[in-house]
């Protein structure tokens, strides 16, 4: 049998240890970028259905959180970039073919969009946080304030209203596409085997879908929309479960790169912190912790809503990570 | 025109001189390389097989660097030599991440760096300055597209390989065997 005993690599320490170039801002980018679409999407589903008043949160509360989560992301991908003084050079082309680009025109353009939709709702946001947070309550009040005060604002928010419909479909649609491209982000990049998997696209989808799920079963006191978003976030990890099975099945049985990159987390540096932090305190436990809610037992929400959050993050965490350490070869 | 490098495993013993001018002539900063030196030992022993290569930039027929990157500051230019602009990359990463031979590394100025095959040089009608300098004539640069030039013949006669093929990417470095 041939066997490798020796390899001498590269021996550049100002290179090779910084060749892992993706640090903790790519993963939380690629995590809130989920986060926004999942929420975008679940508020213009439910309004276009016309389940404005049966899912409030989901419809006119949660998606404030959206343009945070998307600002706080373009920042984090703003610190990623080692050549910060350039970064405008993002918006003076659109390359369909690096996700890098389209990405940050998707988000750049979602972000403006995302803002209108909670101005739409600004009393229900008031009434949300009426005995929750006082000072939210007063920023609320202050801005509906400002845009009453002038004709301007006053009617083109008007205007925004009767075209609410539009606006739900173009977010519909927005939404779909960051929330795809959190997860082909990593999947466009062969040369790391561990992404090289067009499972990863929807894996990522559905999990942020899912902490989108979560986040709005949080918010929520409304018992009927808890529920609706507890069953929906049983199917989603259900779903998660499912790709992540057939992940790894496919990484195995691949080439001998794919069988190393999953090796990884069967025995791997990665094993403990994705199958435990990720699979079992992520997604099983969770899950377990909703079908006993559904069942009768008393769970306070916040628990089974934190886990799918923390998961949902680690899992982006732990992936891009390892992605960087699968390679071609090994030295 | 397609440039490529040909390396001859058989006459490299390892020196580094191709890094060293690489350095010298780049003006790369210290601590940083575009071109490095790997040995392998393989086999069971008694029977064992040593190979040293010298490694770069394959500048890729199929280039996912050039694709992945969101600003258009990686490119391939006239011979398919993959190039940076520096002014143009904003450092994000993209194209370190898609090179399976981890070619590129961030310059301590922030832009990403990588082989050039000396194209400066080329254009003036010289070779690059680690061929120049193999003091075994292990390196061999030229246009695979003539076939009178050495590289063209070097790969009509010889056994050769490229590394993770499977990688896809028609990587444009040769190693004799
Ligand atoms: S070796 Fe890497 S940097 Fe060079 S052309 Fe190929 S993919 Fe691009
Ligand atoms: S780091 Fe620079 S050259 Fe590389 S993909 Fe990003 S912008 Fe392009």
């Amino acid at each position: 049998m041939k066997e490798r005993l020796f390899t001498s690599g590269r021996n550049m320490l100002d290179i090779d240890p910084v060749l892992h170039a993706w640090h903790w801002e790519i993963p939380a980018y690629l995590f809130l970028g989920g986060l926004a679409a999942g929420l975008v999407f679940f508020s213009s589903f439910y309004y276009l259905r016309g389940k404005e008043d049966k899912m409030p949160i989901a419809v006119k509360v949660a998606p404030f959180v959206a343009p945070i989560a998307i600002i706080i992301g373009l920042i984090f991908l703003l610190l990623d970039l080692k050549h910060k003084l350039y970064f405008w050079q993002l918006y003076t082309t659109i390359r369909l073919d690096s996700p890098m680009s389209w990405g940050a025109w998707t988000l750049g353009i979602v972000m403006p969009l995302s803002i209108i939709w909670p101005l739409l709702y600004l009393d229900d946001l008031k009434k949300y946080f009426w005995n929750k947070n006082i000072i939210i309550y007063e920023i609320i009040d202050w801005l509906e304030g400002l845009i009453n005060d002038f004709d301007f604002t006053k009617s083109l928010l008007g205007w925004l209203k009767e075209n609410q419909k539009v606006i739900a479909w173009a977010n519909i649609i927005l939404s779909v596409i960051l929330g795809v491209y959190t997860g082909i982000l990593l999947s466009a990049f062969n040369a790391r085997p561990l992404w090289n998997t067009a499972i990863l696209g929807p894996l990522f989808l559905t999990s942020g879908i899912s902490t989108a799920a979560a986040t709005i079963m949080w918010m929520t006191n409304d018992h009927y929309e808890r529920i609706r978003f507890s069953r929906i976030d049983l199917w989603l990890i259900a779903v998660e479960l499912f790709l992540i099975t057939h992940m790894f099945m496919g990484l195995t049985a691949g080439t001998q790169a794919s069988a190393e990159a999953a090796s990884l987390f069967m025995g791997g540096p990665y094993t403990a912190v994705f199958w435990i932090g990720v699979v079992a305190m992520g997604l099983l436990l969770p899950a377990t912790l909703e079908i006993m809610e559904l069942i009768g037992f008393k769970i306070p929400i916040a628990i089974p809503a934190f886990l799918i959050l923390v998961g949902g993050a680690l899992f982006r965490f732990v992936m891009v990570d390892a992605g960087q350490l699968s390679r071609y070869f090994f030295q | 025109m397609r440039y490529a490098m040909a390396m001859d495993t058989s006459l490299c013993v390892g020196c580094a001189d191709c890094v060293v001018a690489c350095q010298t002539e780049n003006n790369v900063p210290e601590g940083y390389c575009r071109d490095w030196i790997v040995e392998n030992v393989d086999g069971t022993y008694p029977l064992l097989d040593l190979e040293i290569r010298s490694e770069r930039c394959n500048h890729c027929e199929d280039t996912p660097c050039v694709r992945t990157c969101p600003t258009g500051a990686s490119h391939v230019i006239e011979g398919g030599i993959v190039k940076v602009t520096h002014e143009e990359c904003i450092g994000c990463g993209a194209c370190i991440e898609s090179c399976p031979y981890d070619a590129r590394y961030f310059h301590p100025d922030g832009y990403v760096d990588k082989c050039t095959f000396c194209d400066h040089r080329v254009a003036a009608g010289d070779t690059t300055a680690c061929v120049s300098v193999c003091p075994t004539h292990a390196l061999t640069f030229g246009d695979l597209h003539d076939s009178e030039s050495e590289i063209s013949k070097l790969l009509a006669t010889r056994k050769y390989k490229v590394l993770a093929e499977e990688a896809g990417t028609k990587p444009q470095l040769y190693f004799l065997t």
